[in-house]
């Protein structure tokens, strides 16, 4: 017997045993897919995404789940394989027919299950930060647009408090996140009188290790008298190398400060972070906040996860208001059916974990507070400023790009939902 | 603002020092209230406190100084400001001044004092300008550097009496240029230009820096103008010529790690012609290999201990990658001889479950593998050539391994019959070596170089289960490149990929780089086959 056979009568035993159980139990939960990569390059990230939503499942049936159901979740594994995701999603959608998925990190992979979203008309939430330029129907983006991460992080640099920095580096790994936010913040300069010239764009591949000639071009391009700051957007394993190759040629955040958009308490449990004490990330959520919707939280997690020592993060805490926000949509629509849930979602309010409100806005959107954090010696990071309130998301950069201009989404509809007729807005904490 | 205040905290502390050394104990209730000034929500507040602070001739300011940049500083839930560490999960809390213990505390009773980047520079000012009159030489030395970095006028009276008291000639070398430096601003012209005549015969991009600034400030007499763009050019030209020196070395270092890497490869691949899709995992392994002996000096051996654990995990790494490298030869590579398709397709599977297994002990998240002290940071040979230990540490490391791994294949019986194998495996067979021994012993001994190259490797990148993806397409190049089984010309191929790279890398950036140098790299097989040095031989014929 070859092992896939093996495999197989094995899910056809527990499957046999599963049905012996009765077909009431099966009708009696409600599913949600979670699409998270558990294997391959993504896998160091999207593991603890895929646990957050087990553990938030855990916590509602622990409460008595949902409309009276269990909530159940169904894990696929992507394997960080961008066209495997359409399939994955198909799969989860049509067979496994789950009322909403949460799902996705790299922008390859959402674009890569959008259209199998619109075709089976399904719900994903996104958690990740990400380059704006998109609403789609059947996606709720719980991540930063660019607005509520980038300009207001160069918008800091740019104060007195963040050191006045009046040359920039823009410096990020060689794919469509980093080269639209990049766009993005060039326009967003020159806007605020920057020319060119004191503008350095550089890109490196996925994984890249090798950063001398980086770091060592960074450093001659702040020779130059004026204050210089990089912003990042390196993403994933290249980051460690480059922190490294900073820390070791003694570049102080207090000379040259670098700025990442994707580097979190996660990523630096990884480094040894005690020669970049004062290097910034900007986000909006950090595990250092003391409030006490974060502190249950914490606490929830290490319990969870059975390990005193892991890190909360931002993405995990977008997942964590995607899917409070879900429940609430499917509690006040009194059903999962996807329409009925996607007109209920909209408006819907939960509190963040940093002690504000995050909503949902008609254009998929969320209000969020903006962060910005300096690291430090334990590979936590100091809040050093904050937005006064939560920033409303944009889709589309129509302050900065001439493409976008005048372009905005809204998904309001006429509500579908039979039982209600108009929305009440309920917490559900 | 951290330029507008360096000057001023500098001329303070020129001032408190100008006097008598001796520090009068200050007025208590004075710095007390500057110390709570410490604990306020602005950073404007905090600034001014540390300019408070260290105007102040009291010892107890650096520790203040200190324990606030360290983030030791925290406020009591009755807004004192008081020092704490951490204690387990609670704090133990300390009167910021005295040093008395008041109690302990749990996190929630205290919150940290949070400095930010403008804070933290202008503590570092103050520091510095204190420690240029420190004990310790290192401190001095920094404080001279920094001074170099960030000229101010109001530095000339302390620096002036600091460099009465140096001995050191590298610091009052550097001093000498800090204060040429602060001569830059000042109104007399003549001072300006005896400032940028002495200026101009250094190499250091930080000189190169000021005079810059100098250049662009808007009402600049012409004659000091031109000495300045003229002193800017001779220290352009001398950086360009180090840049060069540097472009070399980044790619004898990124060379270094390509040969690491390809090393162990070059030995199966080219001693049994096994295509070993595995060996990035062995990597790997060596890296994770690394980590655990990491935690475990961490955890069982005194702290003076760690900085030795890089050279214990070696051989445990090179023991467990060889091992499993032998098992991995008799368990599946020796029923697929002669079938590279099928090497091909098992090994990569193998690398797939290593992989997994990784992600599965020790989870999918990077692990923090710390340089010791003597790896972390590094030296300015000259000017703007900034040498980091770690890359050092690893050129040298590599060419011990070459050199070892020459000795053993020319000068021991093990490594006779290697050859004999390569060359000939079925005259080696007739001539009563066990060729299936030495099968196993070499696929082993590759293994273990691989995992030796993890625990270099993981001094510079990151120790992730996919650690070994990374490396493997680079050493199939550099091994291809070189010639199979030829050490010398692995050798010469990493180093010229290196160089290659390195010097493509500015000029294309990084992706096109490598794209280029992939291309270079087809084109040249196709002209040679066998890449740089062919091994001759029997086997290597057909």
């Amino acid at each position: 017997m070859t092992t896939k056979a093996k495999l197989g009568a094995f899910a056809f035993t527990v499957a046999l045993a599963a049905s012996a159980w009765g077909p009431a139990q099966a009708e009696d939960t409600i599913k949600v897919g979670v699409l998270h990569s558990l294997s391959g390059t993504m896998a160091i990230s999207e593991t603890t995404l895929k646990d957050t939503i087990l553990m938030m499942v855990a916590d509602i049936n622990s409460k008595g789940g949902l409309l009276g159901k269990k909530v159940e979740a169904v894990v696929v594994d992507p394997a960080s394989n961008w066209p495997l995701f359409a399939e994955k999603a198909a799969e989860l959608l049509e067979k496994d027919k789950v009322a909403a998925v949460f799902g996705c990190w790299t922008s390859v992979s959402r674009k890569s299950v959008l259209p199998v979203f619109a075709k089976d008309n399904g719900l994903l939430f996104y958690p990740v930060q990400y380059e704006g330029e998109e609403s789609q129907k059947g996606v709720f983006y719980t991540g930063a647009a660019p607005n509520q991460q980038a300009i207001p992080a160069v918008e800091y640099l740019m104060s007195k408090e963040g050191g006045s920095a009046k040359r920039w580096v823009l410096e990020g790994t060689d794919y469509v996140y980093p080269r639209t936010t990049n766009k993005i913040l060039r326009a967003f300069l020159h806007l605020k009188g920057v020319s060119d010239a004191d503008i350095m764009e550089n890109y490196t591949p996925f994984g890249f290790s090798d950063w001398q000639t980086e770091v060592a071009a960074i450093k001659k391009f702040a020779s130059a008298g004026k204050k210089t700051a990089v912003v990042s957007t390196i993403n994933g394993d290249a980051n460690v190398p480059f922190y490294k190759e900073l820390a070791n040629e003694g570049i102080k955040a207090t000379d040259i400060p670098v700025v990442a958009f994707s580097v979190g308490e996660e990523e630096l449990s990884g480094m040894d972070t005690k020669n970049l004490v004062g290097h910034l990330a900007a986000w909006n959520y950090f595990e250092s906040v003391k409030t006490p919707q974060n502190t249950a939280f914490i606490k929830q997690w290490h319990a969870f996860i059975k390990n005193d020592k892991r890190t909360t993060n931002d993405p995990m805490e977008a997942h964590y208001i995607g899917f409070k926000m879900w429940t609430q949509a499917v509690l006040q629509a009194g059903t999962t059916d996807v329409d009925a849930v996607r007109q209920a979602m909209i408006g819907q309010r939960v509190r963040n974990l940093t002690g504000s409100w995050a909503e949902m806005l008609p254009n998929h959107h969320l209000t969020k507070p903006v962060l910005i954090g300096e690291i430090r010696p334990d590979g936590q990071f100091n809040v050093v400023w904050k937005t006064p309130k939560p920033v409303p998301g944009e889709a589309w950069a129509s302050k900065y790009l001439a493409e976008d201009k005048g372009k905005v989404a809204n998904w309001e509809f006429p509500w579908v939902c039979e039982s209600c007729t108009s929305p009440t807005y309920k917490t559900y904490e | 603002m951290i330029r507008r205040l360096r000057p001023i905290l500098v001329a303070l502390v020129a001032l408190t020092f100008a006097g008598p050394m001796a520090f009068a104990a200050a007025d208590d209730a004075k710095l007390s209230a500057s110390v709570q000034q410490l604990g306020a929500d602005d950073f404007d507040a905090k600034i001014a406190a540390v300019g408070e602070l260290a105007a102040t001739p009291d010892p107890r300011v650096v520790k203040i100084l200190k324990a606030l940049e360290g983030g030791e500083l925290y406020v009591a839930k009755d807004k004192k400001v008081v020092r704490a560490e951490p204690d387990g999960d609670s704090f133990t809390i300390f009167e910021p001044l005295g040093g008395e213990k008041i109690g302990t505390a749990t996190s929630d009773d205290i919150d940290q004092i949070v400095v930010n980047n403008r804070v933290r520079g202008v503590i570092d000012a103050a520091l510095g300008a204190l420690n240029l009159f420190s004990g310790r030489r290192a401190d001095r030395l920094a404080a001279a550097l920094d001074l170099v970095k960030h000229p101010s006028a109001a530095s000339v009276p302390a620096l002036q009496k600091a460099m009465a008291a140096e001995t050191d000639s590298e610091i009052r070398q550097d001093m000498t240029l800090a204060l040429a430096g602060a001569r830059l601003n000042s109104p007399d012209k003549k001072a300006q230009l005896d400032a940028i005549a002495e200026l101009a015969g250094s190499t250091d991009p930080a000189i190169f820096n000021v005079l810059s600034a100098l250049r662009d400030s808007p009402d600049l007499d012409p004659e000091v103008r031109k000495a300045d763009e003229h002193a800017i050019g001779a220290i352009s030209q001398r950086l360009q010529l180090v840049r060069i020196g540097m472009t070399l070395f980044e790619g004898l270092s990124l060379g270094s790690i390509l040969l690491l890497a390809a090393i162990g490869l070059s030995i199966t691949f080219g001693v049994m012609g096994v295509i070993n899709m595995a060996h990035g995992e062995m990597i790997m392994l060596g890296a994770y290999a690394t980590y655990v002996v990491q935690q475990i000096f961490v955890g069982y051996l005194p702290p003076g201990w760690l900085d030795v654990y890089l050279v214990a995990s070696l051989p445990v790494a090179f023991l467990v990658t060889g091992a499993l490298g032998i098992a991995l030869e008799r368990s599946v590579i020796r029923f697929l001889y002669a079938r590279p398709l099928e090497t091909l397709l098992a090994t990569w599977g193998v690398s797939l479950i290593l992989q997994q297994l990784v992600r599965t002990i020790f989870g999918a998240p990077n692990k923090a593998v710390a340089n010791p002290s003597w790896m972390t940071g590094g030296f300015e040979l000259i000017g703007g050539a900034f040498i980091t230990y770690n890359r050092l540490a690893i050129l040298v490391f590599c060419f011990v391994v070459l050199g070892v791994l020459g000795l053993v294949l020319k000068r021991t019986s093990f490594g006779l019959h290697m050859r004999a194998v390569t060359q000939n495996r079925d005259m080696a067979a007739a001539m009563g070596i066990p060729t299936a021994r030495i099968d196993a012993l070499t696929f082993g001994l590759g293994s273990g170089i691989a995992g030796m190259a993890g625990v270099a490797l993981s001094q510079i990148g990151n120790v992730s289960p996919n650690l070994g993806t990374i490396y493997i397409v680079d050493s199939f190049m550099v091994v291809v490149f070189g010639g199979v089984g030829s050490l010398f010309g692995t050798l010469a191929g990493a180093m010229s990929l290196g160089i290659v790279n390195k010097l493509l890398e500015p000029v294309s950036g990084a992706v096109l780089g490598k794209v280029v140098v992939l291309i270079a790299i087809i084109l040249f097989i196709q002209r040679r086959p066998r890449g740089l040095f062919a091994l001759r031989g029997r086997a290597a014929e057909n």
